[in-house]
C-alpha cells in the first residue's frame, strides 16, 4: 500500500470575511495520482497555495511524513519536496530553458564557487531527454509554446527532486497528442514513487489518469474516493450539488433573424477562417480548451484586437470595427474573461464602474451627472441583485460573484443587441451562478443575441441553443442542442473530429 | 550562424565598424591609433558607470542620480586631497568608492525598503547630492593647482601605452562580466527583472537584489568620481551634469530593454564606445559641441524605438512560425 | 437582497463626497502651509508683506501652471520629465521669431504652438510605439534642450518687443496682483473642473487605475494620453511665454531642472505616483507651500542649490509618508477621491 506523505486536516482559510476554505481534509500518498476536483471558485487553488507556502492557513494542520509542519514561504515548501506547475507558467521569458529550470538554485562549481554552466546544460539536456522534449537548453522561453513551457515547469520540478508534483489544470491548452504525452510523463513519475496532485474542474478527463479523488465545493470538503469505485454522474452530483437537469433554466426564447454574421475571420497566428451566424434571441455556446482562440475571436469582433482578414456583418450590413467604442455603437458588448483586470476597475466604486462605458450618455454634455449615474446604477444593480452596502462601495471589497455582477450590469446598461460573454460564471459560487444563468436566459427572451464562451461542459450543454467548438484557432465542430453530447464536444475540443 | 546576426551586440559592432569606415574616408586622421586610444580614454568612465546603470535597468529600475553621485564623491576626495595632501592615492580611491557605496545604498534603501519607485527616488537624490556638492565646495572650484601631482597623474599613468584609466575600466568590465554571468546573485538580478513574481516563488529576495544593484552602481560611480576629477583636474558643482543621460543612452544603444530582464555588458560597453566614436567623429568634422545634447536625446529616442519595434516584430515572427507549423 | 440600498439616497452621497475631498492629506497640507507661514514670518520680517508675497509668486507661478496638466499625466500613470526642456525650446523659437521682427501676438502663437508640438511628439511616440513615458521623455528632455543649444550655443536672445513684457511682468490694474497669478487661478479652475466634474476627468482616473479595463470599456486610452501630453506641452509653452517675458531674454539653459520641482509639487499635493488618485486642491496648496518655503529660504540667504536639496527631500518624503501611514492603519481608502 502507498504511504501517506502529506495530510492536510481541517484546513480553513479566510480572506477579509470570505471563507475560501472551510475545514478541508486532503491526503496525498506516494505513487498516487490524486485528482482535486471542483468547479472554479471551489477552493482548489487556495488549497494548493497553502501547500506550496504562498498562503498560510487560518486554521488546520499540515502533517508531512507523520510530523506536523508549516510552510511559511514557497522555499520551505520546495525544500520539503513539493513542486507546483502553475496554469500561468511562472517563467522568465528572456532567459533560457536552462536558466528557468535552475533560477534560484544554479549549480556552482565546487572549486571556485562560480556557476558551472556546463553542468547545468548537461543536467538540463538529460531532463529534457527524459521528458522526450525536442527543445534545446539554450532556447529562450519566450519562443516556446504553452505546452512546451508547461513541460519546462515539469523539468524544473524534477530538478528540484520533487516528491509531490502539483499540476494545476495542465491539459487546458494542450493538443490531443500533447495530452497523451503528459499522461505518459505522469505515469512515469508515478512509477518512480512520486505523488501527483492533478487539479481539474473537468472531471471527465480525470477518469483517464487519476487513481483517487477529492471533491471541493464552495470551499467545503465534499468527499473523496477511488476513481475505480465511482461514476461520472456521481462525481458531477458531488461537484455541482444538484443534478444536471436541475441546473439550467429552460430555454424558451424564440430565435429571430440573423443579427451577426462572421465570415472567414482570421488573425495570423491566433485564429483562422472563423465563420458563424448568430440569431436574435439565440444563445450560441463556444467551447474549447484554454488557448483555443475563442476570447481572441470575440475581442477582435469587439475591436480590441485587429483582424488580418475576414468580414463581419451586423443586420446584413458589413461593418468594420476598429475599437471598442465603435463596437458599442453597433450594439455590441463584450464581457471579458478576466474580471479583475479586464472587466472592472477594482479601486473605483460600483457606480463609477457601471457607468463607465456609457459615461458620455449619462452626462450633461461634458459634465458628470451624479444623479443620473445613481439612477442607472440603481436600476441595473437591483435588476441583477448585486449585494453591496451601497453603490459607493469599492468593487474591490465585493465578493467574486458580486464583482462579476457589477461587470455584467455594466455591459447590460449599454443596452446591447449582441452580448459576447467570456466565461461569465468563472470562479463564482454555485448560487450566484444560478442567478447569472437565469439572467442570461431572460436576456435571450428579450431578443438579445448572446455568445457564451465557456470551458465548463455542463454549462455549455445546459445553456446553449447551438454549440461551436474551437481548437487551436479553428472551428472544429458545430452542433445544435439536440445533436450535442459531452463526448462529441470533448473530442472536437482536443482536436479529433467526431464522426 | 544566423543567430549571431540576430544578436544585437554583433550588429552594433558591425555598425560601429561602418561608422569608423565612413568617417575615416572623410578625415583619415580618425583612424590614427592615438585617436582611438583617446576614444577609449573618453569612454572608459562612461563604460564603467553604464555597467552600474545596466544592472539597475535590468531589474526594471533606473538611476538618474549617477551624475550627481559621481560629482559628490569626486568633489569629496578632491577636497580631501587639497586639504590633506598626505593621504596616499590608494586610500583616496577607497574613500571615493566608499562614498559612492554610501550614496548608492541610500538609493537602494529608499527603493527596496521605502518602496519608492526608482524614478522618483533618483530624481530626488539627484538634486540632493548635487546640492551637497555645492555645499561642500561652497560654490568654488577645486582646480589643478590644489590637487597633488599623484592625484592628477593617476589616470594618465600608462603601462604599455595604455593608461591606467583604461586598465581600470577593463578590470571593472571583467569583474562584472564574472559577477553577472557566473554568480548566482548576478543571475538573480536578471530573474528579478524578468518576472518579479516567479523570482519570489523560487526564493529570490527582491529587497536584497534591489538594494544591491543600487549600491553596486554607487560603488562604481564613486570610483568613477575620483577618476573623473583626476582626469579633468577639476572638481566643481557642475561636474558630470547630465552624465546620467549618457549612461542610459549607452545602455539603450547596447540593446538593454527599458522594461528590464535583458541586456549584456558587452552591449553596454559597445554602446558607450559607439557614443564615444560619434562624439569624436563629430568633433573631427568640426561639428560644434553644442550638438551633443540634441544628438544624445535623438539617439536615446531612436534606439528605444528600434528596440521596441524589433521586439514586437520578433514576437510576430514567432506567432507566424508557430501557425505555419500547424 | 439589497435592503441597505434604499437607505442610501443621492443627498447622502453628496455629503460623503464632500467629506472625501476634504480628506486627510489636504488637511495635513493646510497644516504644513500654516507652519511654513508661521516659521518664515518668525525668521524674517520681510516675509509677511503683501507686496513681497505677491511678487514672490512670480518665481513659482510658471512652474505651477505646468503642474496643472502634470496632475493629469501622473494620474494617468505616466510621467513627463521633458517639460523644462520644452520651455527652453519654446523660448528659443520665440527668440528667433522676435529677432526676425515678429510682433507680440505672433510670439504668443509661436510659443503656444511649439510647446504643443513638442508635447504632441512626446505623446505620439509614447502611444504609437507603446514605450514607457519615462524613457521617451528622458530622451526628449535631451533632444529639446539640445535643439535649443544648437540654435543658441552660448549666446542669448535679448531683443523682445516691449509689449511682450506684459505677460510676465505686469499686474492687474492698480492692485499688486500679478497677471501671471490671475492667469494661474483661471487655469486652475478650468483644470479642476475638467478633472473632477467632467467625463474627461472620470476617464483619466479610470485609465490611471486600470488602463486595460478602461480600454475594454470603450475608453480611447491612447487618444486621451496623447491629448494630455499635448496639453502639457501647451502649458509648457505658455509657461515659456511668461518666463521669457519676465526675464526679457532667452538662454538655452532657462528653466533648467524645473521638472523636479513641478513633479514634487504634484506628488506632494497628494497625487499618487502610481496613478489613479489625486485632486486639485492638494496640488494648489502644495504649490504655495513650496513657493513660500523657497521665498522664506531666500530671505535668509539659502543658496539655490541648497533649496534644491530641500525639494529633493520633500519629494522623497511626500511619497514615503503615505506608505508609512498606510502601514500603520490596517485598512484605509487613503486619498481615494474623485467622487
Amino acid at each position: 500500500m502507498n504511504n501517506c506523505i502529506i495530510e492536510m486536516k481541517g484546513i480553513k482559510k479566510y480572506f477579509y470575511g470570505v471563507k475560501a476554505l472551510d475545514g478541508v481534509d486532503f491526503k496525498i500518498r506516494t505513487g498516487e495520482v490524486h485528482a482535486l476536483i471542483g468547479e472554479n471558485g471551489a477552493g482548489k487553488s487556495t488549497l494548493v497555495k497553502i501547500l506550496t507556502g504562498v498562503y498560510q492557513p487560518t486554521a488546520g494542520n499540515i502533517i508531512l511524513n507523520d510530523k506536523p509542519v508549516q510552510f511559511p514561504s514557497p522555499q520551505v515548501s520546495q525544500k520539503a519536496g513539493i513542486s507546483a506547475i502553475h496554469q500561468e507558467a511562472t517563467m522568465f521569458p528572456d532567459l533560457s530553458v536552462m536558466e528557468n529550470i535552475f533560477m534560484g538554485h544554479h549549480i556552482r562549481n565546487k572549486s571556485n564557487g562560480l556557476l558551472s554552466w556546463r553542468e547545468m546544460k548537461d543536467k538540463t539536456q538529460s531532463l529534457l531527454d527524459k521528458l522526450e522534449l525536442d527543445i534545446g537548453p539554450d532556447t529562450k522561453v519566450r519562443n516556446l509554446s504553452v505546452a512546451q513551457r508547461h513541460m519546462v515547469e515539469v523539468a524544473k520540478a524534477l530538478s528540484l527532486d520533487a516528491k509531490v508534483v502539483i499540476m494545476d489544470e495542465p491539459t487546458s491548452a494542450l493538443t490531443l497528442k500533447e495530452v497523451e504525452y503528459l499522461y505518459k510523463i505522469i505515469r512515469k513519475l508515478k512509477s518512480e514513487g512520486k505523488a501527483i496532485i492533478f487539479i481539474s474542474h473537468k472531471f471527465e478527463e480525470v477518469f483517464e489518469i487519476a487513481d483517487y479523488f477529492t471533491v471541493l465545493r464552495d470551499g467545503k470538503y465534499i468527499g473523496e474516493g477511488t476513481i475505480a469505485d465511482i461514476t461520472v454522474d456521481k462525481i458531477v452530483q458531488m461537484v455541482i450539488g444538484r443534478s444536471l437537469e436541475q441546473m439550467y433554466p429552460k430555454l424558451e426564447a424564440e430565435q429571430g433573424d440573423i443579427i451577426l454574421k462572421v465570415k472567414n475571420l482570421t488573425k495570423i497566428g491566433v485564429f483562422k477562417n472563423i465563420s458563424f451566424d448568430l440569431h436574435k434571441g439565440e444563445i450560441l455556446g463556444f467551447f474549447g480548451l484554454v488557448g483555443a482562440g475563442r476570447s481572441e475571436v470575440m475581442q477582435t469582433i469587439f475591436g480590441i484586437n485587429t483582424k488580418t482578414s475576414g468580414e463581419v456583418f451586423i443586420n446584413g450590413e458589413k461593418i468594420s470595427i476598429s475599437n471598442p467604442s465603435n463596437a458599442m455603437n453597433h450594439g455590441l458588448a463584450y464581457l471579458p474573461e478576466d474580471r479583475q483586470i479586464q472587466g472592472a476597475i477594482l479601486a473605483m466604486n460600483i457606480r463609477e464602474n457601471i457607468t463607465l462605458p456609457i459615461i458620455d450618455r449619462t452626462s450633461r454634455h461634458i459634465f458628470l451627472d451624479r444623479n443620473r449615474e445613481f439612477e442607472i446604477t440603481d436600476e441595473y444593480g437591483k435588476n441583477i441583485e448585486i449585494k453591496a452596502s451601497g453603490w459607493e462601495q469599492l468593487v474591490e471589497d465585493l465578493s467574486g460573484g458580486n464583482q462579476q455582477k457589477v461587470v455584467l450590469a455594466k455591459w447590460i446598461a449599454t443596452k446591447p443587441r449582441i452580448l459576447l460573454m467570456d466565461e461569465p460564471t468563472k470562479g463564482i459560487d454555485v448560487a450566484t451562478k444560478a442567478t447569472v444563468h437565469n439572467f442570461i436566459s431572460e436576456l435571450a427572451k428579450k431578443g438579445i443575441a448572446i455568445i457564451l464562451i465557456s470551458s465548463e461542459l455542463p454549462e455549455i450543454l445546459g445553456m446553449s441553443n447551438n454549440i461551436i467548438v474551437m481548437h487551436e484557432g479553428v472551428i472544429t465542430a458545430k452542433f445544435t442542442r439536440e445533436e450535442a453530447n459531452s463526448k462529441k464536444i470533448i473530442r472536437a475540443a482536443i482536436g479529433s473530429i467526431p464522426k | 550562424m544566423r543567430d549571431l546576426f540576430r544578436k544585437r551586440e554583433f550588429n552594433l559592432f558591425i555598425f560601429i565598424l561602418f561608422i569608423i569606415f565612413g568617417v575615416s574616408l572623410r578625415t583619415p586622421s580618425f583612424l590614427y591609433i592615438n585617436n582611438f586610444v583617446d576614444i577609449l580614454d573618453d569612454t572608459a568612465i562612461l563604460s564603467m558607470v553604464a555597467i552600474g546603470q545596466l544592472m539597475i535597468i535590468v531589474t526594471g529600475g533606473i538611476d538618474l542620480s549617477v551624475g550627481s553621485s559621481l560629482a559628490l564623491s569626486g568633489m569629496s576626495v578632491a577636497l580631501l586631497n587639497q586639504y590633506h595632501p598626505g593621504i596616499p592615492i590608494f586610500m583616496i580611491i577607497l574613500i571615493s568608492i566608499a562614498i559612492g557605496l554610501l550614496l548608492g545604498s541610500i538609493n537602494g534603501l529608499l527603493v527596496s525598503q521605502a518602496k519608492i519607485p526608482p524614478i522618483i527616488t533618483t530624481l530626488g537624490t539627484m538634486s540632493i547630492y548635487r546640492g551637497l556638492v555645492f555645499v561642500l565646495c561652497g560654490g568654488t572650484w577645486v582646480s589643478a593647482h590644489e590637487m597633488t601631482e599623484a592625484f592628477r597623474v593617476f589616470p594618465r599613468r600608462s603601462f604599455l601605452g595604455i593608461s591606467s584609466l583604461i586598465y581600470i575600466s577593463i578590470i571593472i568590465v571583467i569583474l562584472f562580466l564574472i559577477f553577472l554571468n557566473l554568480t548566482r546573485t548576478g543571475r538573480e538580478i536578471y530573474g528579478v527583472g524578468g518576472n518579479k513574481i516567479a523570482s519570489q516563488y523560487v526564493g529570490i529576495n527582491l529587497k536584497k537584489i534591489n538594494y544591491l544593484v543600487f549600491t553596486l552602481c554607487g560603488g562604481i560611480t564613486g570610483l568613477a568620481g575620483f577618476l573623473w576629477v583626476a582626469r579633468y583636474a577639476a572638481a566643481q558643482s557642475e561636474t558630470a551634469i547630465g552624465f546620467e543621460l549618457q549612461t542610459i543612452a549607452a545602455c539603450v544603444i547596447g540593446g538593454v530593454s527599458i522594461m528590464g530582464g535583458s541586456g549584456t555588458i558587452i552591449g553596454v560597453v559597445l554602446g558607450a564606445f559607439f557614443m564615444g566614436i560619434v562624439y569624436n567623429a563629430l568633433t573631427m568634422i568640426n561639428v560644434s559641441p553644442f550638438w551633443q545634447m540634441a544628438i544624445q536625446g535623438f539617439i536615446i529616442i531612436f534606439a528605444i524605438i528600434i528596440n521596441t519595434v524589433m521586439d514586437k516584430r520578433n514576437q510576430q515572427l514567432m506567432l507566424r512560425k508557430r501557425s505555419f507549423n500547424e | 437582497m439589497n435592503k441597505k440600498n434604499d437607505v442610501l439616497d443621492i443627498k447622502k452621497i453628496r455629503k460623503v463626497s464632500l467629506l472625501n475631498i476634504m480628506w486627510q492629506w489636504e488637511i495635513i497640507l493646510l497644516f504644513i502651509f500654516i507652519m511654513v507661514i508661521i516659521i518664515n514670518s518668525n525668521l524674517s520680517p520681510y516675509f509677511l508683506d503683501y507686496t513681497n508675497l505677491m511678487n514672490t509668486t512670480f518665481n513659482f507661478i510658471e512652474k505651477a501652471i505646468i503642474a496643472l496638466p502634470m496632475i493629469f499625466v501622473i494620474i494617468c500613470g505616466d510621467i513627463d520629465i521633458s517639460v523644462a526642456s520644452i520651455i527652453a525650446l519654446s523660448s528659443v523659437f520665440m527668440g528667433m521669431a522676435s529677432q526676425a521682427g515678429v510682433n507680440t501676438f505672433g510670439l504668443v502663437v509661436i510659443g503656444l504652438f511649439s510647446g504643443s508640438a513638442a508635447g504632441f511628439l512626446n505623446g505620439f511616440i509614447i502611444t504609437k510605439f507603446g514605450i514607457p513615458a519615462i524613457a521617451v521623455t528622458l530622451g526628449s528632455m535631451s533632444l529639446f534642450r539640445g535643439i535649443a543649444y544648437v540654435i543658441l550655443g552660448d549666446k542669448a536672445f535679448t531683443k523682445y518687443p516691449t509689449s511682450f513684457a506684459f505677460f510676465g511682468q505686469e499686474y492687474i490694474g492698480n492692485t499688486m496682483i500679478p497677471f501671471e497669478l490671475v492667469l494661474f487661478f483661471i487655469l486652475a479652475i478650468i483644470f479642476g473642473i475638467i478633472l473632477h466634474k467632467t467625463t474627461m476627468g472620470r476617464k483619466v482616473f479610470a485609465i490611471g487605475n486600470n488602463s486595460t479595463a478602461a480600454r475594454f470599456s470603450g475608453i480611447p486610452v491612447n487618444r486621451i494620453r496623447l491629448i494630455i501630453f499635448t496639453a502639457t506641452g501647451l502649458c509648457s509653452g505658455l509657461a515659456s511665454i511668461l518666463l521669457t517675458s519676465r526675464i526679457g531674454s532667452t538662454r538655452p539653459n532657462i528653466a533648467y531642472g524645473w521638472e523636479l520641482e513641478i513633479i514634487t509639487t504634484v506628488v506632494l499635493g497628494g497625487v499618487a505616483i502610481t496613478g489613479g488618485k489625486g485632486n486639485i486642491f492638494g496640488v494648489i496648496i502644495s504649490i504655495f507651500i513650496i513657493g513660500f518655503l523657497k521665498f522664506g529660504m531666500g530671505l535668509i540667504n539659502v543658496p539655490g542649490k541648497v533649496m534644491n536639496i530641500t525639494i529633493g527631500l520633500l519629494l522623497i518624503l511626500a511619497i514615503m509618508l503615505p506608505e508609512l501611514l498606510k502601514r500603520l492603519k490596517p485598512k484605509n481608502s487613503f486619498g481615494n477621491v474623485n467622487k
